[in-house]
């Protein structure tokens, strides 16, 4: 027979007003199984909880209810207090007396009969509690940052900095990311460049990290601190270790006309490449799909000239399997292109640009050497029109949402403009200034202020091409709507900005969520914005949703400080409200048939296959196990299951049962 | 000064004139419109003072000779409430008097001007010869000067019952000093 200790708390007057506490714990009295029954104004105080304490010593308790606030506001402190007393920390459990009886019900005999009713129900529960214990994972202490652009370097840097191994997986041959690509930043006007490969070299550099670049993940299996990743590192089609980034090979190269995707198609690139000058490692890649020798089988003049003889055309690519801990996305952003608005021309005429291509040609190191020369024909524009939400927050284009960075870019490109161009015009379209940020909208105001860009409030509608000219026709939603033609001599479009290319298909390899744009989702909006559903994976950075620089630092920052946080243990310790497979000594095994309709009602991907063999090593038959590492203890598997094999510990099917059956 | 003197187009715009003759700088209205929501006169006006703003703004000629031709640059009762509240700090009541200069040097007043500016230098005059309003005075000249001589003349005679009309003006003591007053301010420009 069970001895069960009732508490029942006041709260103040916020139970006390409405029920009769007193009442309540006389009637407790009546329950079976209870053999103490007390209330007081404060349990969770200091006296309340020694109270309860003594009381389990002293009346031998082996259960516990206590009927006060919400178990999600003092749970903890009480199963803390009852396993300091001696019992099992699981044997305590709360009734909610406050938000499910007195704080929805007026004062009287029925809410005091209700209160007494939830305790009843808490006790039942108790007598079929068993004891439970903390599940211990053990972590591996490596993490891996997907993504080497400056979210990525950031968090990289930063867990290393902590004391831990890091791998930082990129895909294309150097890390930079977009940043690399950037002519200046806002709102400082500070060069992109020149703050960043410092960071990108200190990265390379750091003995706790390894850098895999031109790489990319293919699987990861496990769970929170016992991930198993698979990176496919792409053949450079040379040994990086006998390369050593001369550039013989680049110089002499015959294939020279290929486009160049660092300039954003603005320049040209040989075959043989180093996507631009800076780039960590500075080895290049030989682009196969451009490649003389891999087209027509001749050529091999980089392998000639090579003075280590680095080149391999044979290399293939290679799989790598590594243990890893905690893994980092940040795996950034994509722009929307030109082509994609046919009231813009479909991105057929040179001189309307995106944004990044307006970067490389004010970058010092872009094509043009910073000089503002339109693409068609070289000219200096004389007017530029830059159109600020072009996709963004637009239904039809699929983009309902803002890409928050193009206001601050629109505006510093203008600026950038009229300083290379001193006597341009420079006009820009918006629908509003979003510049919400440390000194950003003083820098939006210095753009119309000082710099003399004339903003005007509205969408373009049309752009068509007149005697070289772009003829753009818009309208001035703060004159009424009076229609404005610019001819312009070049068009930038702040294209929206949208999830990266095959982000869906990576965050499938993760098991990460991801909302209807393909951005990473994170596991709670404003309390958790750095972590993802799945424990052990974190976020930094445009792969959430759009940032900007400062923010995905900071965000990055705050994922390496999760990462770290993690690795202080040697061991996980997790709530043990898992799901557990029922076990049973042969010849019945367990109810479980193998049916495994769990596995793929599973959302953390928490279930496996366990094959049961006879002594002989004959698989007699395959059920479920639950990994208690992964499981979230979400109860999706035991609604279920067909033969009630699977229970949720803590929360058992027994429990339940008599829950409802004492009412 | 800024950016700006780069540019020799701006030069023949109204802003350009503007920004030269009181200091005021147009690209510093982020068009809230707070100045035509608390001016008295804004429901009068055909352009709100935000929306000459806007228009002066382009620095384009059309949209110049519109904000000159405006009848609402004359309806500007300089009360100064737009740039007592403006959050750019903008002096929109000196920019005005500028204008109506302007429009009145270029011909490009509205017709309505006449009586108010009849009335403008009325006042002026009264303040001139006798140092304060005299008002037999005022509504005299004002009436000469606009022909309007039957106008509101209902009026007068209650008005003196009430004692609101003095028949003959309050001098100031130092007349002089305020001719001197005119001779170097209005009679200079």
């Amino acid at each position: 027979m069970s001895r069960i200790g009732v508490f029942t708390c006041h709260c103040g007057e916020n139970i006390g007003a409405t029920v009769d506490c007193v009442k309540v714990a006389e009637m407790c009295k009546d329950i079976p199984g209870v053999v103490h029954s007390v209330e007081y104004k404060y349990m969770c105080s200091d006296p309340g909880q020694r109270q309860m304490q003594e009381a389990i010593k002293e009346h031998k308790l082996d259960g516990v209810v206590v009927a006060a606030c919400s178990p999600r506001m003092h749970e903890p402190t009480f199963r803390r207090a009852a396993g300091d007393a001696g019992i099992n920390p699981y044997m305590c459990e709360m009734a909610n007396l406050r938000e499910h009886c007195s704080w929805v019900h007026e004062k009287g005999e029925a809410t005091t009969q209700k209160a007494a009713d939830l305790i009843r129900v808490l006790v039942e529960k108790v007598k079929h509690n068993e004891p439970l214990h903390p599940i211990k994972v053990p972590v591996t202490r490596t993490a891996m940052v997907i993504g080497g652009g400056v979210g990525g370097i950031q968090v990289a840097l930063d867990i290393a900095n902590g004391g831990h191994k890091v791998v930082l997986v990129e895909k294309s041959p150097s890390i930079g990311g977009h940043m690399s690509q950037l002519s200046e930043t806002f709102p400082t006007l500070d060069c992109s460049q020149c703050i960043l490969t410092p960071r990108m070299v200190e990265a390379a550099q750091h003995p706790n990290i390894t850098l895999m670049t031109y790489s990319e993940v293919e699987k990861v299996d496990g769970f929170i601190g016992n991930f198993k990743v698979t990176v496919r590192k792409k053949a450079r089609k040379l040994d990086e270790h006998l390369c050593t980034g001369c550039g013989l090979c680049i110089q002499k190269c015959p294939n020279k006309k290929i486009s160049d995707e660092f300039n954003e198609g603005l320049g040209t690139r040989t075959a043989i490449y180093v996507p631009f000058p800076q780039a960590v490692p500075n080895k290049p890649v030989i682009d196969t799909l451009n490649c003389t020798y891999y087209k027509t089988g001749k050529c091999k003049v980089c392998e000639k000239m090579c003075p280590t003889n680095a080149i391999r055309f044979d290399q293939e690519d290679e799989l790598v399997t590594l243990d890893i801990g905690a893994i980092v996305l940040a795996t950034g952003f994509k722009l929307m292109k030109t082509d994609a608005f046919p009231e813009y021309g479909y991105g057929k005429h040179k001189d309307i640009i995106d944004g990044m291509q307006f970067e490389r040609l004010a970058s010092a190191s872009g094509p043009t050497s910073g000089v503002m020369k339109r693409p068609s024909d070289g000219r200096s524009p004389e007017t530029v029109v830059f159109i600020a939400c072009s996709g963004s927050r637009d239904r039809a284009k699929g983009v309902p949402y803002c890409s928050k960075i193009c206001c601050m870019y629109t505006a510093k490109h203008a600026m950038l403009y009229k300083h290379k161009v001193h006597s341009g015009k420079a006009y820009v379209f918006y629908m509003d200034i979003r510049a919400a940020g440390k000194d950003y909208d003083e820098f939006v105001r210095r753009a119309i202020e000082e710099d003399e860009v004339k903003y005007i409030r509205g969408r373009v509608s049309k752009i068509y091409e007149e005697d070289g000219k772009l003829i753009v026709m818009g309208a001035d939603t703060l004159m009424g709507g009076e229609p404005v033609v610019i001819k312009a001599d070049m068009v930038v479009l702040a294209t929206a900005v949208q999830s990266n290319d095959r982000s869906e298909e990576l965050a499938q390899t993760l098991h990460v969520s991801y909302d209807s744009y393909g951005f990473f989702a994170e596991a709670h909006p404003k309390l958790r914005p750095v972590e993802t559903n799945t424990a052990g994976i974190f976020l930094a950075g445009a792969c959430q949703a759009p940032r900007d620089i400062p923010e995905t630092v900071a965000q990055a920052s705050g994922a390496a400080a999760k990462v770290v946080g993690l690795f202080s243990n040697e061991e996980l310790t997790r709530e043990p409200i898992v799901a557990v497979v029922n076990r049973q000594a042969a010849p019945v095994y367990s109810t479980c048939v193998g049916c495994f309709i769990c596995q793929g009602a599973c959302p953390y991907q928490a279930i496996e296959q366990e094959e049961i063999m006879a002594r002989s090593g004959e698989v007699i038959m395959t059920l479920a196990r639950i990994n208690p590492g992964l499981c979230q203890g979400c109860g999706t598997c035991v609604a279920t299951c067909r033969t009630k094999a699977i229970d949720l510990q803590g929360f058992s099917n027994e429990q339940l049962y008599a829950e409802l059956m004492t009412l | 000064m800024n950016s700006g003197s780069h540019h020799d187009h701006h030069e023949d715009t109204l802003a350009w004139r503007i920004q030269q003759a009181t200091g005021v700088k147009l690209a510093h209205c982020y068009q809230c419109g707070k100045c035509a929501a608390g001016c008295p006169v804004a429901d009068q006006m055909d352009l709100p003072p935000c929306q000459v703003f806007r228009m002066l703004q382009y620095g384009l000629p059309e949209y110049d000779k519109r904000v000159l031709e405006s009848e609402g640059i004359w309806l500007c009762l300089a009360c100064e409430t737009c740039s007592t509240r403006c959050p750019q700090e903008v002096e929109i009541p000196k920019v005005m008097d500028f204008i109506r200069g302007e429009a009145l040097r270029l011909n490009l007043a509205h017709p309505r001007s006449r009586d108010i500016l009849a009335f403008h230098r009325a006042f002026l005059d009264s303040i001139e010869y006798t140092g304060r309003l005299y008002e037999v005075g005022l509504v005299a000249d004002y009436k000469v000067r606009s022909r309007h001589f039957l106008k509101d003349v209902m009026l007068a005679p209650k008005m003196y019952v009430k004692g609101k009309l003095g028949l003959l003006p309050h001098l100031i003591k130092n007349r002089r000093g305020m001719k001197h007053l005119f001779k170097h301010t209005i009679g200079k420009g």
